[in-house]
Formats: C-alpha cells, structure tokens, sequence
C-alpha cells in the first residue's frame, strides 16, 4: 500500500502552467526521485503536497485516504516533512528553538529541557555534531540542512522532501548526506528528493519520476534504467554526447587580468583568497566549483557590485576602479548576473532596461531620447529573438526572455570582456542553446569569456581552460580538453592538484571537516 | 465548490481603469454613515462638500489658495517617494522653509521685491534641504531607515520652532508666540484682483511642471525611477543609486521648505506654530493617491483641497464637524491603497 | 533639594506611563514585523472612547475597557491592510493616525459641541498614596496603571524570550517564511501582536483621559506616540530597554516642567527635543547593525 499518493495535480501561475494532471506514488521505505530539468514543476508540486500552495485540482492521499492541506500545519500533522532549498531556519534563533518552533508543546519554554529533548533526537537518528544551543546563523550550510532534517524528524515526519538538497554540498557532504537517507529508508521513512543531477538518482534511489514541463514523461525504477534513458526523458529527445569544437584559437594577449582578490565579510570570514586568474581574447575560462566557494564573490567583483579588500583588475591592461559598476561598463565588460531579477529593474520598460547600461549614448545634456531608445530596443529584440515589445514590463515576460534581455545588454556594445554567471540556469533546452551559441559567436569575436556555472557539462563543452574554486580559492587549473568530470570533482571537493603530473590528490585541503558532518 | 481567490495578475483593464472612481464610491459610501451620525443628509452634505465650492468664484479661488501648500508639499514627498525613500518628514521641513522665510523676510525690507522674493525662496529651499539632509546621509550611508529618521525629526523641528517664538522671536508688542512680520517687499503678490491666490501658487506649479518634466524626460527622472523600483538592479546597469536617491532626497526637502515659505510669505506673513495643519502628512497621501506621477499628484491635490474648502461651507450650512475632512482624506487614502492591489492582483472564481 | 528629586522622580514615572504603555504594544507588534504608525491616532480615539464610555457609564473600567477595545479594533483594521492585504505599512499607520484623530476629533465635537473648557470626569482614577508623609511618598504614590505598567515590563521580557508565544512572534518578524515552513500560522501571529500590542496602546491613551488628566482635550496625545515609537527603536525592542528609554523621556520632560515651574530661565524646547535626538543618534550608532526584526516592514504572503 502506497504511503502517498498524489492524483491528477494541476496548478496555474496566471498564463503558466506549473503542473498539469500529475500523479505520483511513493510507497513505505523508498527513497523516491523527482528528477526533472529546472523549471519542469518539481518544486511547485511538492510544495502543494507540504500544503504552501494550493493545488487547482487533483487529490491527495496518504494511507489511502484523502487529505487535503491548506497550509504546512496540516501537512506536517500528516507526517510530511519538508527541507527546501533555502533553508527556512531563522538564523536569531538557536537549533533547538528552530527545531521546536511550532511544536514546543507547552506555553513555558524550558531551556535546558528543549535542548535536551533536540539533543536525544540527534542522538537517535545518528546526528552529531548539532549543538543545541548555538546560534543557528553560526552554522554551516552542511550543520544548517542537518538542522533542517532533524526538525523533520521531530515532527515525525513520514514522507521527506529533500528539494535539490546537493545543491549547496561538497561531494563528501553529499555522500555522507545520502548515507544519512538511506539509514532513515531503514528506519521505515520514505524520501522523495527533487533534483536533475542523474547520478545522484541512480546512486540512491528506487524509483524515479521525471517531469517535464510541468507533465510526467516518464516512471521508472531505477534499477530498470540507466543515465541516457532519464537524460532523454527529461529534456525530450535524445541528447547528443556531450561534443566540443576543439578550436582553441585563443591569442596570448589578455582580455581580462585578475590578481590577487581578496574579499572579507562582515564577521571576518575570508570569501576570497588570493584568487588570481586570466583571460585570453578569444578564449572562454570556465570557473567550477560547489555553490557557496567564492564563485558569487568572484563575480560579484568582476561585475563592479563589490569592492574587494584587496587586489586588482586589468581590462586589456587597463586597471579598473573596483565596485563600480560603471567603471565595469566603460570598459566594455558585458555582464551577465547570477540571478536575473537583479540584473533587469522589473517595473521598467524592457527598452528601458535595455537602455539604462548606456544613458551617454541615448542622452545629452540629460535630457533622454526616448524615440532612440526604443530603435536601439527593436533592434536588439528582433537580433536576439526576445518575445517582447519594447514597451512591455520586464515583469510580464518568461525568465527565458528576461535572460534574453540581459544577454542583449551584455553584448550590445561587442564587449572586451563577457562575465557570464549561471547564464543558462532555469532555461529550458532551446534557450539554454541560444545562450551557448552567443557565448562561442563572442569568443570567436575576439572577446575574453568567463564562465561560472554549476552545470559541469556546461564547462566542459564550452570552456577552453576550466579553474576550480574552493573555499575562496582557486585550487586546480586544468585544461578543458583533457578534464574530466572526475577529476573536477575531486578538485571541488578540495582535492589539490599536483603541478607536476597535473593528477589529483584525494586529500582535503585543510583538516577540518568542512561541513561538520560526521566522518 | 464556489469560491473566489486571489490571482496574481492584473483585473480587466476596464476595472483598473475604474479604481479611481471604485475608491471614491467606496469611501463616500463609509463617510455617508458618519454623515447620518451628525444628524445631516449625505446628499446635502456632499453637495456642500463636492458642488458648492465650485460654483462660487470665492470658493474656486479659495480651493487655489488650500492647494498651494499641499501641491508644494505634494511634489516634495512624490519625488522622495519615486526613488524609493519615503521622505515623512515634510512636514518639518516645511517648516524649516518658514522659518528660513520668516528671518529672511526680516533681513529683506531694504530690498525690492524682485530682489527679496528670489532671496526668500532659496534660503527656503536650502533650509529643507539642510533639514532634510542627516536622514539623508543616515540613510545611504549608513541605511538607517528614514522613515523613522525624518518622522522624529518633525518633532524636533516644531520644538525648535516653539523655542524660536517663545524666545527670541516672540512679538515684543503683542507678546504673541510669532515672529516679527516680513517686510513688505518680500510678501508674495496677489495673482488675481480680489483672491486670496499668490504667487505661491504659481511656484506650485512650476515645481509641479518641473518634476514632471524631470520625471518623464531627464535621465536623471528614469534613473531615480529604476534606484526606486529596483535598487540592486539599478546600481548593477550603472546608475550611481545612493548619489541619485540623495539628490532625490534633498530636493524633496527643498520643495517643501518651499511651501513653508509659501505659506509665511503668501498667507501668513509671519511664522506661527500653526502655520500647517499637516500639510506634510496629507501629502504623504497626495504622493500615494497620485501614484507618484505628475498628473496623478495634481488631480489629488486639487480633490483633497476640494474636500478641505467644502468641509467648511458643509460645517457652517450642516453643521457637520470640519473634522470630516480628515475623516474623508484618511478613508480615501486606505480605500484606494486597497483598490489598487487590482492593479497587481484580480479576484477569480475558482475552478471546481 | 530631595524634596525636589522626590516630586521630579515621581513625575518622571507618571510621564512615562503612557509612552510606556504605547511603547510595550509598540515593541510586540514591531517584534512580529510590523511598523505600526496608527499608533499617534490610535492613542488619541482610545483615550476618547475611554473618557466617553467613563463618563456615560460612571464606571472608570468600563472606560479602561472600550479604550483598550479601540486599540484591538484599530490593531485588527492595521492587520487587514497590511498583513491580509499585504499594503505598504508605513502609509497604512499614517493613515490609521489620520483616520482615528479624525474619528476623536469629529465624534468630539459632535458630542460635546464648541465647549472652550473641555469636559472633564466628575471622578477619575487616584493616585495610590504609598508611605506618603516621607520623603519616598512623591515617589511611590503613583496610579495604578503606573504599577501595572511597571510590572508589565518583566512580565512581557519574560513572554518574548521564554514562552511560546514569544518565540513564535520571534520567528514570524525575523523570517516569517521560515515560520510558514514550521507550520506557524504567520497572519495569526501578527494578528495576535496587532490585538495585543493594539489593548496596550489604547491603554497608554486611556491614561491620560482617565487617571493623568481626567479630562479630553484636542492635544491630549500631542506626539506622545511618535515618541513611543522612538524609544522602541531606543529600546532595541527589548521591553527592560524600552522603559529606560521611557524614563529617560518622562525625566527630560518632568525637569523641564519643573525647571519651568521655578522660574529657571533655559530653552525648554531643547530637553523635549532631546529624545528624539538621541533616538537618531542611536540608529545612527548602530547603523545597519541595528537590531531590527528582519521582517519588519516586509509582507508576507506565500506565492500559491
């Protein structure tokens, strides 16, 4: 008997789609994988099951019979349990006082007695490591998503969502996070954990249900399929092994020139450490490495946004002034942001966020040419196959257009330098190929590519050289051609490279455990 | 199963269209009650409140010399607003203007009026701005949240102003708490034979005419616009958000001293602590009504100082307390922030 | 010269009574996220509402009782606009401000007409004389609502960081998304710390209609809730601190009335306007340190 059941769930945002007509099965002692390409409504659908959402139609069993949640509350009360993306910790509080938060039990709250109460629930399901008392914004990202888990775990919690719960680990995280998964299947719990990385649902789970534009494509278990046979399933069509074009015609002369970064936050703690790295015209430099390394902060500098404690960078020789973004903009520096929404204002117009990048050349004497802004839109909408007029609110359009628009700004002006951050993330097959194909027209160009990505495939098709960071570091520098995934991985895990013999070192770079995890 | 949600897309454009009359229908509608209260008829009441201004010339020309200040104070806080820094402090900067007038005006009585005017209106404008300025500087440096700032800084303005005319400005002759009056050269001339209407009016305009023009043709208007939709954003496509919003910020302040010179030179001739009754707070509701739009700013002011007019001849003829006026501007205020979630939002039947 | 201490200390304690009151409401409904600026007006309707049921009823708490019911239904009406319907808070308080003195000042006049002396209770709430005759009377002889104000402030330290309740309110103004995720009904919490937070203001206004002054006048709140809301942020939102900044505020302005009341030639002015300054300075102080719940300000509403 199914322990859950999820039957026919449909759910619109206005125009959009999110989930049409899906149902999904997951029985008792099953770590059950929602895998699908980002934007292909897994998250939406659990988050009606956890009751955040309320679904247009369709049902809901557990044990066979139907239930219906109009808020978390309810959801939690039938045993499910749910760890999102970004964890919803509040970070003033301590781990016990989240853990309990909701569920204290009594109006007077105990201090010793609340985190003696955390303390044996750690205990019994293996976790270590949980101080019950620290502060939760203490914490790492590893201690914070065990916090997370273990919070379900209180509740008594039956059926867990983990959504994309690697996302922010390091693969020895990872590893040991799965083994804590698979010991919760043992203790009768069912997982249901949502990503769109197919080892991962090879690696650990039973069944798999993939999703598709908001539709289910395809049910299998996992000891029933194999890698190519879910990759089809999830971006439609057989995908071609991953090719490149080994034209690495880079010149030797630099486009981008970054030495010795160094970037403190607020509490001290080093984000960037000496980072130095170079770009060639006509080159792409792919960065790697687990979200949460550096890699923000790397952009987030090269993009003019924050001034680092130390360091400098050269545009073709020239140093720029650092954190602003202006300066960054003369240079000819196109930049793509990390997350979109913070590249384009939404309530203006998109000819006007397309404008805004170049006020010189659409004013004088600060007076704008309204009549030319527009042209310059047209222009770039029909050049970049943006669904849009150029009197629409960037706020009405799809992510893929706003990315588009973004794109657009960024190669308008035939850049020196393209700073591309997760350009292709949450973009469907065809948009994320258009993204790609623009990246190499630029380095063809002549332009000095980088490129920060998750997405290793991604680095690996397109990069001519690939670094890695760690830890604020960059720790490997490996040449695309020869990489593999492999060794790539071991470098984010903090491996570091042997010069010499370009092999990699299993050890971790420094002895601590990075995410406090139990070893 | 019938029920009704809430959608996050726009209602009809028919509907939107109609939010402004659906807020006055909506408020006419709570006010109507209270109207019955005082012992009056909400048709005779309205009449005297909507119809009867507008149909005696003394009362058109009065409604001109109400909405002076609030255009002023109007525009001031639309143009904070606009960038994202909700300036509540113009009432106090109105006052820092006034109190520039007052003692400016008194320096001036060897001076023509085309001398002493100009002379007036900058220290007025450059005290708002001063005044406006620490919030400011807190804020953008600092990001200390303005809205508290400029709130407190009301009250220490009108500490300042009581301690002005209880100490050294108090009418030595009268020994009234005001200030000596202005000299004659620097009281703002009447616009038209037999009103009340004066040259502040005209500034008025002028201000408002400059914020539209700054809004919808300067680069410096749709960089302000995009620091206060999207500072992030903004700052990321290279406008300069904190340089912008400060420069914002403190005209802003300037424009409201503006209207407590305004209201010294054109009205009063001298400072008074009840040179405003809140001038500063209703245009918070101006700029908010008006969707920080010039047009919008204009079309508010003129309702409000309607109201303002009508509320006295529906006092005297009715005897409905003046106090309704508040009571209308304050529903009208609420109702309309509500409505115009239909901008954003629209109610939907669900789906079985 | 004790004689003098003694009666500024006492009334020190009497003027911070209802920005005390208002403060502690204040600090409960910004600790949920919510700026709550109706609170000038709303302290102005309570204390009328509570001088009108006083004097038609006779009862002094049948008056406490509708004042601090004003405060629920203005708290509730904050909550409509800005928790369900999720508007902008800063214009919403102004606006409950706008509404609710307008609301007084009309039902006033149409109630008690044109009066130049404003109408007063035949019998208002006393002061409780305690160890009177001795130089402590000044000082400890204070009204009951003093006391009650006073012992509130443990009581709710107490409630904000070791019960439930608090911790619940904690979570919904620091991440309200978080408290979703825990299963915490968020617009139940601030609705709760609206009506609470709501009673304790009217509260503060009742005190000055039914006990301080025993009377109604046009100016009888006069900024008092402006000033509540400076000591909040004084205060750091922490009810112990929330009472210095009251006491701080009340002893400025029961030495300037003092002072005045001797003759001492100073600028009064400057003494009230202080609070006000300090209270910038301080948020100047800590700077983007400061303390603020995180939500506050910020609606919440969940996508779906």
């Amino acid at each position: 008997m199914p322990v859950l059941e999820m039957q026919g769930i449909t759910k619109r945002f206005g125009p959009l789609l999110a989930n049409d007509q899906i149902d999904l099965t997951v029985e008792p002692n099953e770590i059950h994988a929602l895998l699908g390409e980002n934007g292909a409504g897994k998250t939406t659908l659990m988050k009606i099951l956890y009751g955040l959402y309320q679904p247009d139609a369709g049902s809901i069993l557990i044990d066979n019979r139907p239930v219906r949640f109009r808020s978390p509350a309810s959801a939690i009360a039938h045993g499910i349990g749910y760890v999102s993306q970004h964890f919803s910790l509040v970070p003033t509080l301590t781990v016990a006082e989240n853990i309990v938060l909701g569920y204290e039990g009594r109006s007077l709250l105990q201090r010793r007695e609340m985190e003696q109460i955390v303390h044996e629930t750690a205990q019994r399901f293996g976790f270590n490591n949980i101080p019950p008392d620290a502060l939760v914004r203490d914490l790492s990202v590893g201690q914070q998503q065990r916090v997370e888990i273990l919070k379900a775990l209180y509740r008594d919690c039956r059926v867990l969502i983990l959504d994309e719960p690697t996302a922010v680990l390091t693969p020895q995280d990872a590893a040991n996070l799965f083994e804590t998964l698979l010991d919760l299947r043992a203790r009768h719990l069912s997982v249901i954990m949502i990503t769109h990385k197919l080892e991962e649902v090879m690696a650990i789970s039973q069944q798999v249900t993939v999703l598709r534009h908001g539709r289910v494509v395809g049910r299998r278990r996992t000891s029933e399929t194999n890698p190519t046979d879910l990759a089809n399933l999830m971006v439609g069509r057989s995908t071609a092994a991953v090719t490149r074009k080994a034209n690495h015609q880079a010149s030797t002369a630099s486009a981008l020139n970054v030495r010795d970064l160094w970037l403190q936050d607020r509490r001290g703690v080093a984000l960037l450490r000496g980072v130095s790295l170079t770009v060639n015209q006509g080159e792409i430099v792919g960065v790697a490495g687990v979200a949460g390394n550096g890699q923000s902060e790397l952009v987030g500098v090269l993009s003019g946004m924050i001034a680092p404690d130390r360091g400098t960078v050269e545009v073709r020789g020239n140093a720029l002034k650092l954190g602003d973004p202006r300066a960054f903009n003369r240079a000819r520096v196109g930049r793509i942001p990390e997350d979109r929404l913070k590249g384009v204002v939404s309530d203006l117009t998109v000819a006007q966020n397309l404008a805004l990048e170049q006020m010189e050349d659409f004013s004088r004497a600060g007076h704008v040419d309204y009549k030319r802004i527009e042209q310059h839109a047209e222009r770039l909408i029909r050049e970049f196959q943006i669904k849009a007029r150029p009197g629409d609110r960037a706020r009405t359009l799809s992510g893929g257009n706003i990315q588009k628009i973004i794109l657009a700004r960024a190669l308008a002006r035939d850049p020196v330098v393209v700073i591309a951050a997760q350009p292709t993330r949450g973009l469907d097959i065809g948009a994320t190929e258009y993204v790609h194909q623009k990246l190499l027209e630029q380095k063809e160009r002549g332009a000095g590519v980088l490129l920060v990505s998750e997405d290793l495939d991604e680095l690996l098709m397109l990069s001519d050289r690939i670094v890695v960071m760690f830890k604020g570091e960059i720790t490997g520098r490996l040449d695309a051609t020869t990489a593999t995934p492999e060794t790539i991985g071991l470098l984010m895990a903090g491996g570091q490279q042997d010069r010499q013999a370009n092999a990699i070192s299993a050890q971790p770079l420094s002895g601590r455990d990075h995410a406090g995890l139990p070893t | 199963m019938l029920g009704f949600r809430l959608e996050r897309s726009p209602a009809p454009l028919w509907v939107r269209s109609l939010i402004p009359l659906i807020a006055v229908a909506i408020t006419f509608l709570i006010v109507s009650v209270l109207i019955l209260i005082a012992g009056a008829h909400p048709g005779e009441a309205f009449y005297e409140l909507l119809i009867n201004p507008l149909t005696r010339p003394t009362a058109r020309a009065e409604i001109l010399v109400k909405a002076t200040p609030l255009l002023l104070t109007g525009v001031a806080v639309a143009f904070a607003f606009a960038g994202g820094y909700y300036n509540i402090g113009a009432e106090g900067q109105l006052y820092a203007g006034a109190v520039a007038a007052a003692w400016a005006g008194t320096q001036l009585h060897e001076q023509p009026a085309l001398v002493a005017i100009p002379v007036m209106l900058v220290c007025g404008f450059a005290a708002g701005m001063l005044w406006a300025l620490p919030p400011a500087i807190l804020r953008i440096r600092l990001g200390v949240d303005e809205v508290v700032t400029t709130l407190l800084l009301n009250s220490v303005m009108l500490f300042f102003v009581s301690a002005l005319l209880n100490g050294p400005w108090r009418d030595p002759i009268s020994n009234w708490p005001q200030s000596p009056t202005i000299a004659a050269s620097a009281q703002f001339p009447q616009l038209f034979a037999r009103t009340r209407i004066h040259l502040g009016f005209l500034v008025a305009v002028l201000a408002l005419l400059a914020f539209w023009w700054i809004f919808t043709r300067t680069r410096f208007g749709l960089e302000l616009r995009a620091a206060g939709l999207g500072r992030e954003a903004a700052r990321f496509m290279g406008v300069r958000v904190g340089r912008v919003v400060l420069i914002a910020a403190l005209i802003s302040g300037g424009i409201a001293g503006l209207a407590g010179v305004s209201e010294v030179a054109g009205t009063h001739y001298h400072l008074i602590d009840a040179l405003s009754p809140g001038y500063g707070y209703t245009a918070i509701i101006i700029a908010t009504l008006g969707a920080t739009t010039a047009p919008g700013v204009l079309m508010a002011t003129l309702f409000l100082a309607l109201v303002d007019i009508g509320i006295l001849s529906a006092s005297r003829q009715l005897n409905i307390p003046v106090y309704l006026g508040d009571i209308i501007q304050a529903c009208l205020l609420l109702v309309a922030l509500a409505t115009l979630l239909l901008n954003r939002y629209s109610l939907r039947r669900s789906q079985p | 010269m004790i004689e003098f201490i003694a009666t500024v200390l006492g009334a020190t304690l009497r003027i911070s009574t209802p920005i005390l009151l208002s403060g502690l409401g204040e600090t409960l409904i910004e600790r949920a996220g919510i700026l709550n600026l109706g609170i000038e007006g709303t302290m102005l309707l309570a204390a009328f509402n509570g001088f009108v049921v006083a004097q038609t009823t006779g009862s002094l708490f049948a008056g406490l009782a509708a004042a601090m019911l004003t405060g629920v239904v203005l708290g509730l009406l904050m909550g409509f606009l800005t928790v369900t319907l999720g508007l902008n808070q800063h214009v919403s308080g102004l606006g409950i401000t706008l509404l609710a003195s307008g609301l007084a000042l009309f039902s006033f006049r149409l109630l008690y007409g044109g009066a130049s002396t404003p109408p007063s209770l035949p019998e208002s709430f006393r002061v409780i004389p305690i160890l009177s005759g001795t130089p402590l009377g000044p000082v400890l002889s204070q009204y009951g609502l003093t006391y009650l104000a006073l012992l509130l402030v443990p009581v709710l330290s107490l409630a904000i960081t070791r019960t439930t309740f608090g911790l619940r309110l904690r979570a919904v103004g620091e991440n309200p998304e978080a408290a979703d995720m825990a299963g915490i009904n968020v617009y139940r919490m601030r609705y709760l710390a609206l009506i609470i937070g709501g009673a304790l203001i009217g509260l503060g206004g009742a005190f000055l209609s039914l006990a301080q002054l025993g009377a109604f006048t046009h100016g009888i709140i006069s900024g008092r809730g402006w000033v509540a809301i400076a000591i909040v942020i004084f205060g750091n939102w922490q009810p112990v601190k929330v009472l210095a900044g009251a006491l701080l505020f009340g002893g400025l302005q029961a030495l300037q009335l003092r002072l005045q009341a001797e003759g001492v030639p100073l600028p009064y002015e400057a003494l009230l306007a202080l609070p006000y300054i300090l209270t910038i300075i301080a948020l100047a102080i800590a700077g983007r340190n400061a303390s603020y719940p995180a939500a506050l300000l910020k609606p919440y509403r969940r996508e779906g």
